[in-house]
């Protein structure tokens, strides 16, 4: 109880004085994103649930349905895990080194956010329709382009700021290279390498546009959940159809909060 | 005996640091003596390994050490803006370097609490760096510094990020560190009255340059070069030359010698008075004297003055150059 007592004083005073007033501008951002957000997802949400619970649990839990989830959710993993090295690399790579055609290069990270997916799964087709089409293995290169720049964009301003001096200093403690890395400069990477991965992770987890046509959409083999989706809207399920919305919904949210925890966490180390 | 010999360096085309040679003595606390841009914290990052030189070589101990890496230098460095790792707690930044060479574990515990008490932060020991004071993070980084036992430790403008009245605070400490530790120090900085104060020996660079070599007291009493006088203190230019302020002599009456002048400003400075004058040619001279004397001669504008020189001033001299030097 007493804790309760001393609890108003330890906040800053600014924050209660600024909820007491809610002002217009606060209004405005709810109702557009309840309009942009909250409406839509539960337009799905309820679409899932008209038929029961019962209902909803027998079109999630589908075989080819759960297939298709695992598959995504799994090749998304992986890719997220590349993402991670490679992300790093590169963005190492655009920050610490210097080589002629860097300006261009560091551009060409972007193109991924720029095309239109579907262009991405033709490219993709045109490339290796021979070698991978069709596979489990073309699924991943798609996913892999289109979450390519995540990671490096999420690593590369921290990596910009990080202070040369502290691992100057590390390097005169005796510490190698590697050392450096890890003990040193690692550790302030991997908020935005974790932020970076997550959102590659939800990306990768809702793509459509760049593996609908290189994936072929093989049920129970390449078939990904937000393809899935799409032939049960065709075949008129849309039940079926809102049943995996939103359990990718759930595995997104799922992302974000887990991400929100850890950045919490690590708040509460004392690292401002 | 840290010996850099014929040292260049060239930053496309800035040249920082040309056929540089310097000697310093183990034990003793050197001071790199220059304005921004004279080469001086280069010469400390080429000593320190941070920096490859262009030609010349740097030996430690007797040991030529000029492509040997910095983590197997031995040298302690410390930084201007501190180099904290912000992630780690103060233990374990002072703890870095005897981690990072596999100390055994209790050893290196008593080397940390020894040092955390050395700097005085033994309280603050799990802290995070940005809950420090600047003078407080400095401490930590010399204390990390100190902790690998280097065999010198290379201060590159300490105290510059640090406000007025802890700077001074902690130069004293620094001196009375060093008079315990007893550890081969360099200390770069571009303060005169810093580096006077604290340093045994002082190295003045400029233009990448040695300009010349020797204690505080030395240098000030007798400068090699126009440059060297006009850095370590203030200076006035007579009709014959150079002299110190504080060393003219003003009189109400005609002396032999004199310059005759008119005084255009009086500034109280406290226990001293400075008068600025201007001579019969147009040239400021700017006389530095204890107040008593100033309020006997009723100084005040546009009063006529005789002012000389106690000695004969510095004529003006082309520069000399001393290539190797010994401190």
């Amino acid at each position: 109880m007493t804790g309760l007592a001393v609890r108003p004083q330890a906040r800053p005073l600014g924050r209660a004085a600024r909820r007491r007033t809610p002002s217009l501008s606060v209004g405005v951002v709810t109702l557009w994103l309840s309009l942009m957000v909250a409406l839509p997802l539960a337009a799905v949400g309820s679409r899932a649930f008209e038929d029961g619970w019962g209902a909803f649990w027998r079109s999630a839990t589908a075989p080819q349905a759960l297939s298709a989830l695992w598959f995504t959710l799994g090749v998304s993993l992986a890719v997220t895990g590349v993402n991670a090295v490679f992300g790093l690399l590169v963005a190492w790579v655009l920050e610490r080194d210097r080589f002629p055609g860097k300006r261009a290069l560091n551009a060409v990270i972007d193109l991924p956010f720029a095309l239109p997916t579907v262009v991405t799964g033709l490219t993709l087709l045109a490339l290796y329709g021979d070698a991978i089409a069709y596979t489990k293995w073309a699924v991943v290169m798609a996913l892999l382009f289109v979450t390519l720049p995540f990671c490096v964009r999420a690593v590369q301003p921290v990596l910009r700021e990080l202070d040369r001096e502290a691992e100057e200093a590390a390097a005169s403690l005796g510490a190698s290279g590697p050392v450096i890395f890890r003990r040193v400069i690692l550790p302030h990477l991997v908020p935005a390498l974790v932020s970076g991965c997550a959102l590659a992770f939800a990306r990768a987890v809702g793509e459509f546009g760049s593996v609908v046509l290189i994936s072929g959409n093989i049920p129970f083999d390449t078939q990904v959940s937000a393809v899935y989706a799409f032939k049960q809207i065709e075949s008129d399920n849309i039940r079926g159809a809102s049943a995996v919305s939103v359990t990718l919904l759930a595995a997104a949210l799922a992302v974000l909060f887990a991400l929100r925890l850890f950045e919490r966490l690590r708040d509460h180390r004392g690292e401002a | 005996m840290i010996s850099v010999t014929g040292v260049s360096k060239r930053y496309g085309d800035f040249q920082a640091l040309d056929e540089v040679s310097v000697h310093v003595t183990p034990g003793a606390l050197t001071a790199l003596l220059g304005p921004s841009g004279s080469g001086k914290s280069t010469l400390l990052r080429i000593i320190a390994g941070l920096e490859v030189p262009d030609a010349g070589t740097v030996t430690l101990a007797g040991e030529d050490v000029t492509h040997v890496s910095p983590r197997h230098r031995g040298v302690g460095f410390v930084f201007q803006h501190y180099a904290a790792f912000t992630h780690m707690t103060v233990r374990q930044n002072v703890a870095f370097g005897l981690t990072v060479r596999k100390e055994p574990r209790e050893k290196a515990a008593a080397t940390v609490d020894r040092l955390l008490d050395v700097v005085g932060l033994t309280g603050f020991q799990h802290r995070y760096p940005h809950q420090l004071s600047g003078g407080q993070r400095q401490r930590m980084a010399l204390a990390r510094a100190l902790a690998v036992e280097p065999s010198v430790l290379l201060l590159d403008e300490p105290f510059g990020a640090l406000d007025r009245n802890v700077r001074n605070e902690l130069r004293a400490w620094l001196r009375r560190l060093h008079d315990e530790v007893h550890v081969t120090t360099i200390l770069v900085t571009h303060d005169q009255e810093e580096a006077m104060e604290l340093a045994d020996s002082l190295v003045v660079l400029n233009h990448g340059r040695v300009e010349q070599v020797g204690g505080p007291r030395e240098l000030y009493d007798a400068p090699a070069s126009d440059f060297v006088m006009r850095f370590l203190g203030p200076v006035t230019e007579t009709p014959r030359g150079l002299v110190r302020p504080h060393e003219l002599v003003v009189s109400a009456v005609p002396e032999p010698d004199a310059t005759e002048a008119q005084v255009a400003r009086i500034v109280h400075l406290g226990f001293e008075v400075r008068a600025e004058m201007e001579s019969g040619d147009g040239s400021r001279i700017t006389a530095q004297l204890p107040r008593a004397e100033a309020d006997a001669l009723e100084l005040e504008p546009g009063q006529i003055v005789y002012v000389r020189a106690p000695h004969a001033p510095r004529p003006a001299e082309p520069d000399t150059e001393e290539d190797l030097v010994r401190v």
